[in-house]
This record gives C-alpha cells, sequence and structure tokens, in this order.
C-alpha cells in the first residue's frame, strides 16, 4: 500500500497550473474573500458617505462626551451625571452580566432539579415538575417578564407603607431596600480566609481520593469543607475586629432610605429568565439522564452503592455528556434574551446604551454595532468556556 | 446596477437604519404618493392622541393637516405613525415619515448633529413636576430621596438630572421607553414623581386611576420650545412646513379663522389678501397652490382656533394661552409676515 502511494505521488502528472483543482480551488476562496471584503466596505463607505450627506454626527468622540442623564442601577461601576458616555457603555454591560451570571446560575440548579424531580418515582412530584416545564417553556418570556413585573410586584405596598422583612430589610414597589455591607479596614482578611480554606480543602480532597485508593478507606471529605469555608472566614472576621458592619434603610420623606435599593426592574427579569430558562434546562437534563442506560444503574445497584451515591458518582457524570452541548446553547439564549430588559427600564446594555445613549447623541449606526459586537464576544466566551468544559468532561478513551 | 445592489444589501444590513441620502425633494415624494406621512406621539392628549373613532387630533395633528392642506387642498391627507421618543430621529432620517410633529424640544445638539431642521415652534412648554397631593410636597426643591419617573432618550431626562445636580437634590431615576409605561409605573407606585413637560403632565394626569389625587408642582425647571422637524438639506420642504405655522399665527393675528375665510376672501385688507391667496403668487414660491393658506384655514383653522380646541380651558387640558399668546398679547408666537 505504501509504497502504491508514494509511486503515484512521485508520479504526479503534469497538467497546467489553471487545470490543477488545488489551484483552482484556492483561486476560488480567494475571489471569494475577495468579494465580501468588497461589499463589507461597500457597505461601510456608503454609510459613511450617507450620513455624511444627511449631516449626522459620525465616529466614535462621542465616548467621551459626558451622558447628562442618570441612572437608578450601578452596583459596581461608578456612575454620576458627568460619567462619559463609555461610562455609560460601561454600566450597561455590567448590568447585562450580572443578569445573565445570576440567570445562568438559577436557571442550571432549578433545571437540574425540576430535570431530576421529573424522573422522580414519586407520582406527585414527578408530575408537578412535568407541569412546571409545560408551563413555564410555553408562554412567551417577554409576557413572563410583564407577569412577574407588573402582575406580582407592582403590587407591592406604597413606599411609605412598605412590608418590613426584619433582617433583609424593607420591600415595597419600588424594590427591595436590603441592608448595606459596609466594609472597614481589615474586611479584605476575610477575602484570604476564605481562599485559604478553598485552597486547603482542595487538597484535602485530593489526599482523600488518594487515601481511598490505597486503602478504602473515606474520609468526610464534604464535612470539612464545609467547616473550613464557614469556620475560617468567621475565625477571620472574629480576630479583625469585626470589620464587616450593616447599614439598615431608614425612614425618609418618601419611604426608605439608605440602605442597598434592589430595583423591582432587575427582581422581575432574574426571576423571569431563570424559572423560563430553567423550564429548557430541566428538560436537557432530563434527556441526558435517559440517554444513560440502565445497566449502568444496575451495575451500580449491585456493586451495593445508594441510589444517591448511583446518580451522583455514575449516572450524572455520564449524562453530562450529553447534556452540556444543548445547555450551552440554553446559556446563550439567557444572555441574548436579558436583552428585553428594556421593556421593563432595567439599564442593561441594550436599554441604555443602544437606548438611551443612541438617542441622546443620534449615533445610531456606531452605538448599534459596538452592542452587537459586545454581545458576539459574551456569547463566544460562553461558547468557548462550555466547548472547553465539555471536553474536559469528554468520555477519554484510553 | 451594482451600486443599487449595494445600496439594498445595506439597507438591509444596517441595523435597521436605512440612510436615505439621496431622495432630497419631499415635496415632489409627497405629491407622488398622494399623502403626507406624519410622525405622531403614541398618545399624548391634547398634540398627538387618537379619539374614540380611532382619528387623530391634537395641536401637532393640526400642524400635519395643515401641511396636507396646503399640499393637497385636502386636510385629511395625511397618515400618521406613532413614535416612541427613541424612535422618533431614526424616523425621520430614515424617510419612514415626513414630518415629526410630536412634543419634540428644539435643542442644539439635535438642530446640528442629528441631519434634522427644526420649523418652528408650535408650542413653548417647561419641564414640571407631578406627585401625590398625600405627600404634602409643595416644592420641587422638597423632592430629595425620591423616584422619579420619566420617559428614556428625553430632554427631560437630562433637565431633571441638571436639576436635582444642580441643587444637591438625591433621587433615583426611572427611564421607561414609553409614555404609557411611565405613568403606568408612576401609578402603580414605582415612583413619587412623575416629570416631563408641563402640558405633557395634564395630559397624562387625564389617564391616571384618580387624577384628582395628583398636583402639579409650581417649579419649571427648563425651556422647552416644541416644535415639527424636517429632514435636512431640502430647504423646499422644510419652508413650507414652517410657513404653515406661520400662515396660521398670521390668520389669528388678521382675524381670519375657519369660519369667515371665505367672507374675508372678497374683502379689501391687502394683508388678509395676500395670506388668502387673491394677492400674490406666495403659495406657488412654496411649491403648492396660491390658495394654500386658505386651505390650511378653512379645514383646520387658525392657530387661536387649533390651540382652544385642543388643550385650551374648555378642553379637559384646561390650559390658558400663557407664554403662547400672540406677540400683540404679550405672549411669545409671533410669525413673519408674507409679503
Amino acid at each position: 500500500m505504501a509504497i502504491a502511494e508514494s509511486h503515484v505521488e512521485r508520479e504526479k502528472p503534469k497538467v497546467r497550473l489553471l487545470n490543477d483543482p488545488k489551484f483552482r480551488a484556492m483561486i476560488f476562496q480567494a475571489l471569494l474573500v475577495a468579494m465580501i471584503i468588497w461589499v463589507v466596505w461597500g457597505m461601510v463607505s456608503n454609510a459613511a458617505n450617507n450620513l455624511q450627506k444627511a449631516g449626522i454626527a459620525s465616529g466614535f468622540g462621542f465616548l467621551s462626551e459626558s451622558a447628562g442623564f442618570g441612572l437608578n442601577f450601578s452596583p459596581f461601576v461608578e456612575f454620576e451625571e458627568v460619567s462619559n458616555y463609555f461610562t455609560v457603555y460601561k454600566v450597561g454591560l455590567q448590568n447585562t452580566l450580572i443578569l445573565a451570571v445570576l440567570g445562568v446560575f438559577f436557571a442550571t440548579i432549578l433545571g437540574f432539579v425540576v430535570g431530576v424531580a421529573r424522573l422522580s418515582t414519586n407520582w406527585v412530584i414527578a408530575k408537578m415538575a412535568y407541569i412546571y416545564v409545560e408551563v413555564l417553556r410555553n408562554i412567551p418570556l417577554l409576557l413572563q417578564i410583564f407577569i412577574w413585573y407588573k402582575g406580582v410586584l407592582a403590587t407591592l405596598p406604597a413606599k411609605r407603607d412598605s412590608l418590613d422583612w426584619g433582617v433583609f430589610g424593607q420591600i415595597n414597589a419600588a424594590g427591595l431596600f436590603a441592608p448595606k455591607p459596609i466594609f472597614a479596614a481589615g474586611a479584605m482578611s476575610i477575602v484570604w480566609a476564605l481562599l485559604a480554606a478553598i485552597v486547603i480543602t482542595f487538597f484535602v480532597n485530593r489526599w482523600s481520593t488518594k487515601r481511598q485508593m490505597e486503602t478504602g478507606q473515606r474520609f468526610p471529605v464534604f464535612l470539612t469543607g464545609l467547616g473550613l469555608i464557614l469556620g475560617f472566614p468567621l475565625l477571620a472576621y472574629l480576630i479583625a475586629g469585626q470589620p464587616i458592619s450593616l447599614e439598615y434603610p431608614v425612614q425618609g420623606n418618601f419611604g426608605p432610605a439608605g440602605g442597598m435599593q434592589i430595583i423591582p426592574e432587575f427582581i422581575a427579569l432574574l426571576l423571569a429568565l431563570s424559572t423560563y430558562t430553567a423550564a429548557f434546562i430541566a428538560e436537557i437534563v432530563r434527556a441526558g439522564i435517559l440517554a444513560v442506560d440502565r445497566g449502568q444503574t444496575e451495575a451500580s445497584y449491585a456493586l451495593g452503592l445508594r441510589p444517591g451515591q448511583t446518580l451522583r458518582l455514575n449516572v450524572i457524570p455520564q449524562a453530562m455528556r450529553v447534556i452540556i452541548p444543548p445547555l450551552t446553547s440554553q446559556y446563550l439564549n439567557l444572555t441574548k434574551n436579558s436583552s428585553l430588559a428594556v421593556a421593563i427600564a432595567y439599564p442593561d446594555l441594550t436599554a441604555v446604551f443602544a437606548g438611551t445613549a443612541l438617542n441622546q447623541t443620534g449615533q445610531a449606526v456606531e452605538i448599534l454595532l459596538m452592542t452587537m459586537l459586545t454581545y458576539l464576544v459574551i456569547s463566544l466566551l460562553t461558547s468557548m468556556f462550555m466547548n472547553w468544559y465539555n471536553a474536559k468532561m469528554s468520555l477519554v478513551e484510553r | 446596477m451594482r451600486k443599487t445592489i449595494l445600496s439594498a444589501a445595506f439597507g438591509v444590513a444596517a441595523v435597521g437604519l436605512a440612510v436615505s441620502g439621496a431622495s432630497a425633494a419631499t415635496l415632489d415624494d409627497v405629491k407622488a404618493k398622494g399623502f403626507v406621512q406624519c410622525g405622531v406621539s403614541q398618545g399624548l392628549p391634547g398634540f398627538s392622541n387618537p379619539d374614540e373613532a380611532g382619528n387623530w387630533t391634537g395641536l401637532d395633528v393640526d400642524l400635519c393637516r395643515g401641511v396636507a392642506a396646503a399640499v393637497f387642498g385636502d386636510a385629511t391627507a395625511v397618515k400618521y405613525t406613532p413614535l416612541s421618543a427613541k424612535e422618533r430621529f431614526t424616523a425621520l432620517q430614515s424617510g419612514e415619515v415626513d414630518i415629526l410633529s410630536r412634543n419634540t424640544t428644539w435643542t442644539a445638539t439635535r438642530d446640528t448633529t442629528l441631519g434634522l431642521n427644526f420649523a418652528g415652534v408650535n408650542y413653548y412648554d417647561g419641564q414640571g413636576f407631578m406627585v401625590r397631593s398625600d405627600l404634602n410636597v409643595k416644592s420641587a426643591l422638597e423632592l430629595s430621596g425620591a423616584s422619579v419617573c420619566t420617559n428614556t432618550g428625553t430632554t427631560t431626562e437630562l433637565n431633571v438630572a441638571d436639576y436635582f445636580r444642580a441643587n444637591k437634590l438625591e433621587y433615583e431615576i426611572v427611564a421607561f421607553e414609553k409614555a404609557d409605561e411611565v405613568v403606568a409605573a408612576y401609578d402603580a407606585g414605582r415612583c413619587d414623581v412623575y416629570t416631563t413637560d408641563q402640558s405633557g403632565l395634564y395630559a397624562q394626569r387625564l389617564k391616571l386611576t384618580n387624577p384628582g389625587e395628583h398636583v402639579v408642582l409650581p417649579e419649571i425647571i427648563s425651556k422647552e420650545p416644541l416644535g415639527p422637524v424636517v429632514r435636512q438639506g431640502d430647504d423646499q420642504w422644510f419652508n413650507l412646513v414652517k410657513w404653515t405655522h406661520f400662515a396660521m399665527v398670521n390668520a389669528e393675528e388678521l382675524g381670519i379663522t375657519s369660519a369667515n375665510a371665505d367672507e374675508m376672501k372678497g374683502g379689501d385688507n391687502p394683508a388678509v389678501k395676500r395670506v388668502l391667496g387673491t394677492e400674490g403668487a406666495y403659495g406657488e414660491a412654496l411649491g403648492v397652490s396660491n390658495d394654500w393658506a386658505y386651505n390650511i384655514i378653512k379645514q383646520v383653522g387658525n392657530y387661536a382656533e387649533t390651540f382652544d380646541r385642543n388643550v385650551g380651558p374648555d378642553t379637559p387640558l384646561q390650559i390658558s394661552r400663557g407664554v403662547n399668546a400672540l406677540w400683540s398679547q404679550g405672549g411669545l408666537q409671533y410669525a413673519p409676515p408674507i409679503r
């Protein structure tokens, strides 16, 4: 075989360059690329031309101009009315990411619980999970956002008649006024203690796995880890002289003031996005678990593992290979759906940058390009991470 | 051919903003299609609001009807596009509407960077605040710590930020896209304060569950000259819209109304004759028939008539002429003479 191949290679027929299929293919590829570049360039120059002809300002100079309007939700990025439009962009991006990350977190947990419940042998639990999935995933998301916002949160009492939730603060139609943590000097030591606890737990886990492999004896890693992760920061908190205090909202002219206001728009969106996406994730989880052969469970029982252990150690790890790829697209959907924030005045990227900033500056082309590119990058990064995780979880063939 | 395919491709691709720099002669386009496409609000009583029968009425609507009367001699040859504050300029830039007559404030930025021209001021307004009367707030300076509902993409949003910052007052801004959402949120208690142009406050108050439980505070924190907007670079159309408003103001000054227009046409006053088109060829110069102003006045009325019909003391809005009275009566409405 090998001899024949090398023989063919040596006897390459002499053809004219134009008739060489490889060369031709390359020419066509190059032509296609050139055409795409030409079309894109044409679009850009055409837009620039027309914008100039119509007397509409263009370019990205507006990003350093001061915005002049206020925003009501920016937990991390410093924002004032005098901040520039680039800060507006950062605030919007921040608010989108907060929503997406928390939404993915809660949707995953809820989705896994519902998905497993769907397969429960308990008839009531299985049916309840079934109803949850069918109702939530068959009602348009925008409608669900409105139900949470206008049907649930807007019916809360007015600001001056807030409901008192004790340690959680006060809740009313303007949102949850939670106590705000105030960090004094030495608060960083708690973070360091937490990190140290996590690292120690990691090594304890490795040591215990090794020991189990060698001796068969097991070590209560979970309880140890929990103790470390809760105990270390608590110890640091006490040693550093209790550097975190809580600022409770006080009664102002218009109801509660101070503290940390969590706006109802955010709560409504988070609830709607995570419950809606959880319905889809539940179905993906159910499909993943069903894809694991029944023999696996039986073999596991035969080895004497309990049902909980069977699910955790045998079924779920194998199901993950089926679950992760469709789960990725649900995460992407959730992130993109977060742009529905615009419907209820949550200042996310779409509402505040592709909305308010666009309207105040009138530079639609630049702002929409930036916004689209941002969503594209967020989605691609999510995909990349999930692909990496998928490769890590996939079947290792030896 | 290539060029057209290219621009078509761009039109599709350019994120919904089809910038049509080419068609400059709006008047010819309007004449060819047989109606004026008028961008209005999504429902602001007194300015642009559909009545029970679904017909658009209001001060801003009357201006569009006036333009249609001038072009076609038929005030009904108008089609309306309801636009949110956010969409309005893009709709005009892209050629979706011919005029934007939507309680829009004339500012330097809008006039210079958006490729648009303001064709006059048909209502002088100012921004105000509305609160629940049981809060016992007497002045806007007592609003520290309040949540303020407003429209996104408006001058209102900028003014309120300036005002609260200048007076060192704490506030939370909640900005919705549609005026109706702002009203609903204020009504539901999401906000303590509703801010917009004062005329708008009176108009939107009618939509609240209990209009009597809300008061408009005395402060006016900004100048809001509201007027019709057209695309920049089409002077003929710009002139026509501008002079439609001027014709209505001139008619009020000269005492010409929809009721007596026919009668006054036969009179001797040369100024009246010039307005009504029996003397001179002012319509021709604008690109329309010489009885353009007669058609406007006959079918839509003079400025006083449309003001009284839509927002005046006998309407639910009960707004007095105030600064919108004629210059000769101590107001700001002043039109250059037709001669």
